[in-house]
Formats: structure tokens, C-alpha cells, sequence
């Protein structure tokens, strides 16, 4: 519904009418031209920050890949997914898996963790997604706790320590092994989930989800398979989230099953929340608030995710759309 | 021990645990009932209630030592304090979300779960605490299978208090009004009935209940912790789909249940205690394939 006025002129009307800085990034050339801009400051970045702003900056577009993935998920579909962390964890965990045990080249170990992210996306929504979306918090809830428990139980995983000495990947001989070829990998990968996530929103299956998320039943009485596209939402998420572990290990080297505790699924659902769910700008922004949150106010320490909880409290109580909400 | 011993000594083990699971399912399914509420916070409130008790316990046996008498003092004045808190929550972060769409209140209710867990971790640094009650390791020997003392007053208490809930609900005015208020709210505001008062009087008996079991754990474990109520909070939530959410006896009769079976899956070969969260999970996830209404439950029929 807001799709289709969203590219006509009907809109652009409106926000003329509200004047201001939206107005004018109303229409497409001046939209591009911020967009190169803000595309032409990320490429550069690397000339001008330190070592450790890097590692931060590389870890905001990480996150960003991560958020888009859930923001399929949670803010186009409208399936809270409160183990968005498994499927991160599969990625990562066939990465290391095939390259530290089988030798394996990275590249490769990409479309099995895939295969696997689909595989773990179809069992969990498969039976679940029938039934009321609060059932599927839940069952999603404890399906990210068997796949750390599992995790830290097999033997193949390294157990409680984890796995450790991941191959770095390389491009026709080029190893990616500084921070600055990271942090052009994400930049990329982050590029690539906006690029996905709005031909997906604009697509014939981003509304048929807007559809379903906004009334069900209406949805389906005008002929859409509710299962069948929120299957898709669910198994496209698991796909980024998937993606995002295989890079995520390579570039750590070393994974545990700590790092894909119940925190991580919550910390990626927060910024989707905390952002605006189901528009791409505001879960960019939320995953940088994600990240430079922390590194800002470091000497809160483990008070962090209590403020981060009365922040998304109030949120919800007060703007329960998110900060940069989609339209409606 | 032969093998009939090992069934029976589980029999005891998997009783205690189940007991615990249904006390916390109760509420789960108690406010699932009467507002459609996943209300996530509910196993923090267990933890919340294990430490109300460990400081009421802590000041009481200052005064007069370690007694039954001061467990029992401590675990009601916690289970009233504990009440009031779920009430003030209900208030502050539910109530102005009820109109909300689905998503934002399930939101509402994690980020509830996770300030509780948080300043409780903040408060105590993130350690374990010893719950010590000293109430000795006296018991009755039943053939080769010995129970301790603490075991049988723990899983008494938790049948008085389901027996007495139960009472409640059908017995009384306010149990009437609660069954009603779940089956139309509007109506029942017609009626005459004050609703949001029967709202949060079912939020302090269900939180109250979790709070007692949080307080038995604390005592029967020995040590309690910031993060324990979160494995029992899924837990719980299994137990209630087990028997049907939305129903009482059916909080009951899955929270002993799943105990059984979690008590009776880690003898079973190559499923050790390391499984035993994998092996309830994948309980809950097949039933919700085959029977998502539970045992109890009765087929939601969704009107337009």
C-alpha cells in the first residue's frame, strides 16, 4: 500500500508540504547524490582513521549485514526471531569447520553455509510458522540455545573452546589479512544488503509481506500463501545471517560458542528496533548506535545492555515505530 | 542400584523439578489467558523472587537463625513483594501497549526481562550467591530410594499452593471474573467488571507463584544467580504449550510432567545431563508440530 505511493508523485506532494531536509531527499536524483556521497566518505575512511576506529567501522558494517538480515525477518515480514544468532553461528561454524579440518578454500565453504543456513531456516520456520508469531519468539528463542549448546557439546566444534586458527581468505593471491581489506569486505557486504533488502522491499514479495504483516488474514484471503512468504522471509534472513558468519570467522579466526549467546540475538534484534523496523536508513542507523554506543560509553561496563534495556523500554512506550520509522 | 531403584529415585528428582516448572508455567499461562500476553519477564521474576527471598531469609535468620518458620516468613513476604513489582510492570510497560501492535509489546516484554536480569546482574556483580538454609539432609528412606525432608515440604508446598489457586479460580467471585475477562473483555466491562483491577490481581498471583518458586529453587539448588531465570522461563513456557496454554490444569499437569521427562531423558544412553535442554526444546518444537494446542488446550477459533 505505501509501496506504491512510495515512487509517485502523490508522496512527494506531502513532503513538499512538510518542507525541510526530507523534502528535498524526496526525489530520486538528489536521494542518489546523498547516497554517492555517503558511499565516497565510506570508501575513504580508511585513509583517515587509526587501527582501532578501523576495527569499530568494520564492525558497524558487519553489524549492519546482520540487522538487514533480521530486518527481513522482523520489520518486513513482521516475525519477532529472537535466535537470529543461530543462523550467524551456522555460518560461522561451517566456515571453520571446512577450513580448519578439511582445508577447504574459504570461498567455497560459502554456498555450503548457505545450504546449511537454508537448511536450519526450513526446520525451525517449517513447523513453527503456521502457528501465532509469539509461538514462534519462543521456539526461535530455544532453537538459538540447542545450536550453542550443540555447539559447545560436539566435538567437531571445539567444544567449549571453540574453534581456532580459521584460514584468512585471499583473492587470486591476495590475502585478506589487515584490518583495512576487512573493512572493505563488509563495506561491500554491508552494500550488498542494503542493494538486496530494496529490490526484495520493492519487490512482489516485499508487499505480499507488508500484506501479511499488517493483516493477516486479509493477506491471505486475497490469495497469498501466508506460510510459503514468510517461509521465504525467514530462510532470506537465515541466508544474510549465514553469509555475515562465514566473513565473521575469517576474520576473527577463532570462534567460540560464547559469541552466539541469547546477548547477540537480542543486541541484532535491537538495532533493528531501535533504528525503525522495515526501513533500510533506519536500521543502518541502528546498527551504528549499535555499535558506537558501547565504544562511546565504555565506562558503563556491564551496565551498557541495562541502559541499552530501558532505552529500547522507552522506545517502544513512546515510539514504538523506531526512530526512523518505515511510512506508512 | 537396580533398575527399579534408578526409575524411582528419578520418580522423586523429576517431581521437584516439575513442581518448580509448573509454578512458573501457572503464571505464564495465567497472564497468556486473560491478556494474549508471551510475558518474557516472567522467569526473571522467578530470579527476582529467589533474590527477595535470599534477603528477607538473610535478615530473618540474623534474628532468629535458620528455622522452617523463616523460610516460610521470607517466602510470603516475597511472594507479596515480588506481586507488587509484576503489578507495577503491568502497569508501567504492558498496560499502554495493549492496543499496541503484537510485536511491540512482545519487544516491551524482553526489554522488561532484560532490565530485571541487568540490574540484578549490576547489583551483584554477576556471581553466584549461596542460598544457605541449613535445613540438614535428614530424610525418609522409601525401599532403596532415600528423600530427604527438604524434598517432600518442597513439593507439598508447591501442591498447596496449585491446589489453592485452583480453589480460587473456581471457587471464588474473582477467579469467575478472571475466567470471564478471558473469554470476552468487553463483555465483561459491560458486566459491570473492573477489568484492568482483575488484570493485575492476575499478574500478582502469577507472579507471586513464580516468585515462591523461586524462593524453593534458591533453597533446594543452594545457590542462586542473576541468569536463572532465564532457562527456566523457556522451561516453563514449554510445560504451558505441553499442557495447553491458557489453561490452569494443563500449567500443572505439563510443568510436572516435562520434569519427568527431562529427569527420566537424561538416563536414557548417549542423552546426558549436557542434553537436557536440547532434549526439552526439541520436545517443545515437536509438539508444536503435531499438536499445538496441548494436552489441555481447546482449538482457538479466530473470528473476524
Amino acid at each position: 500500500m505505501a509501496d506504491i505511493s512510495n515512487s509517485t508523485s502523490t508522496n512527494s506532494a506531502q513532503a513538499v508540504k512538510a518542507g525541510g531536509l526530507m523534502a528535498w531527499l524526496e526525489p530520486q536524483q538528489n536521494r542518489i547524490l546523498v547516497l554517492a556521497a555517503l558511499a565516497g566518505i565510506a570508501l575513504a575512511l580508511p585513509l583517515i582513521l587509526n587501527n582501532y576506529a578501523m576495527e569499530v567501522m568494520s564492525s558497524v558494517w558487519f553489524y549492519v549485514v546482520l540487522c538487514l538480515g533480521l530486518n527481513i525477518v522482523v520489520g518486513y515480514a513482521g516475525l519477532l526471531d529472537l535466535g537470529y544468532a543461530a543462523f550467524f553461528a551456522v555460518g560461522a561454524y561451517t566456515t571453520g569447520i571446512l577450513t580448519s579440518h578439511f582445508g577447504i578454500n574459504f570461498w567455497l565453504t560459502i554456498p555450503v553455509a548457505i545450504f546449511f543456513s537454508i537448511c536450519a531456516g526450513v526446520i525451525i520456520g517449517g513447523p513453527t510458522l503456521r502457528l501465532r508469531s509469539d509461538y514462534l519468539a519462543i521456539v526461535t528463542l530455544g532453537f538459538g540455545e540447542i545450536v550453542r549448546i550443540i555447539a559447545r557439546n560436539l566435538e567437531i566444534t571445539g567444544g567449549a573452546s571453540g574453534l581456532i586458527g580459521i584460514e584468512k581468505p585471499s583473492i587470486m593471491g591476495f590475502e585478506l589479512n589487515e584490518i583495512q581489506h576487512f573493512y572493505y569486505v563488509f563495506l561491500l557486504l554491508a552494500i550488498l544488503a542494503c542493494f538486496i533488502s530494496y529490490r526484495l522491499q520493492h519487490s512482489r514479495l516485499g508487499r505480499a509481506w507488508q500484506y501479511v504483516r499488517e493483516d493477516e488474514d486479509a493477506a491471505e484471503a486475497m490469495g497469498i500463501n501466508r506460510v510459503g512468504i514468510k517461509l521465504y522471509a525467514y530462510v532470506i534472513g537465515a541466508i544474510f545471517g549465514g553469509v555475515a558468519g562465514c566473513f565473521f570467522a575469517a576474520k576473527m579466526t577463532a570462534i567460540s560458542p560464547e559469541t552466539f549467546m541469547f546477548q547477540q540475538s537480542v543486541l541484532i534484534l535491537l538495532g533493528v528496533v531501535l533504528g525503525g523496523m522495515g526501513k533500510i536508513p533506519g536500521v543502518i542507523i541502528g546498527a551504528f548506535a549499535l555499535v558506537l554506543f558501547p565504544e562511546v560509553f565504555r565506562e558503563l561496563g556491564s551496565m551498557r545492555i541495562l541502559v541499552f534495556a530501558v532505552v529500547m523500554l522507552i522506545i517502544m512506550l513512546y515510539r514504538p515505530e523506531g526512530i526512523w520509522p518505515a511510512k506508512k | 542400584m537396580s533398575l527399579q531403584d534408578i526409575l524411582l529415585q528419578q520418580l522423586a528428582n523429576g517431581l521437584i523439578l516439575g513442581s518448580f516448572y509448573a509454578l512458573v508455567a501457572l503464571g505464564y499461562t495465567m497472564v497468556y489467558g486473560i491478556i494474549k500476553l508471551l510475558n518474557f519477564a516472567h522467569g526473571d521474576l522467578y530470579m527476582i523472587g529467589a533474590f527477595c527471598g535470599f534477603l528477607v531469609l538473610s535478615l530473618i535468620s540474623a534474628v532468629v537463625g535458620d528455622s522452617w518458620a523463616g523460610l516460610l516468613c521470607s517466602m510470603v513476604l516475597s511472594m507479596i513483594a515480588v506481586g507488587l513489582l509484576g503489578v507495577l510492570i503491568q502497569r508501567i510497560a504492558y498496560q499502554p501497549m495493549l492496543a499496541a501492535p503484537r510485536l511491540s509489546i512482545l519487544i516491551t516484554a524482553l526489554a522488561v526481562s532484560m532490565i530485571l536480569s541487568n540490574s540484578v546482574m549490576a547489583f551483584t556483580d554477576g556471581e553466584f550467591l549461596a542460598f544457605s538454609t541449613d535445613l540438614g539432609f535428614d530424610g525418609v528412606e522409601l525401599g532403596n530410594v532415600f528423600v530427604t525432608y527438604t524434598q517432600i515440604v518442597l513439593v507439598a508446598a508447591a501442591a498447596i499452593l496449585m491446589v489453592a489457586l485452583y480453589l480460587f479460580v473456581h471457587k471464588t467471585l474473582y477467579g469467575k471474573a478472571m475466567r470471564a475477562i478471558s473469554i470476552d473483555k468487553d463483555a465483561c466491562r459491560l458486566m459491570g467488571i473492573n477489568v484492568n483491577k482483575i488484570i493485575a490481581l492476575t499478574f500478582f498471583i502469577g507472579t507471586s507463584l513464580a516468585a515462591a518458586a523461586g524462593i524453593m529453587a534458591g533453597s533446594y539448588y543452594g545457590s542462586i544467580h542473576f541468569f536463572m531465570g532465564f532457562v527456566i522461563g523457556l522451561k516453563a513456557f514449554t510445560a504451558a504449550v505441553i499442557g495447553g496454554i491458557g489453561s490452569i490444569p494443563g500449567a500443572m499437569l505439563g510443568g510436572l510432567l516435562l520434569g519427568l521427562l527431562e529427569s527420566y531423558g537424561t538416563q536414557i544412553p548417549f542423552i546426558g545431563t549436557e542434553w537436557k535442554d536440547v532434549f526439552s526444546f526439541g520436545i517443545l518444537i515437536l509438539l508444536l508440530v503435531f499438536k499445538p494446542t496441548g494436552i489441555l488446550g481447546q482449538t482457538e477459533i479466530e473470528r473476524m
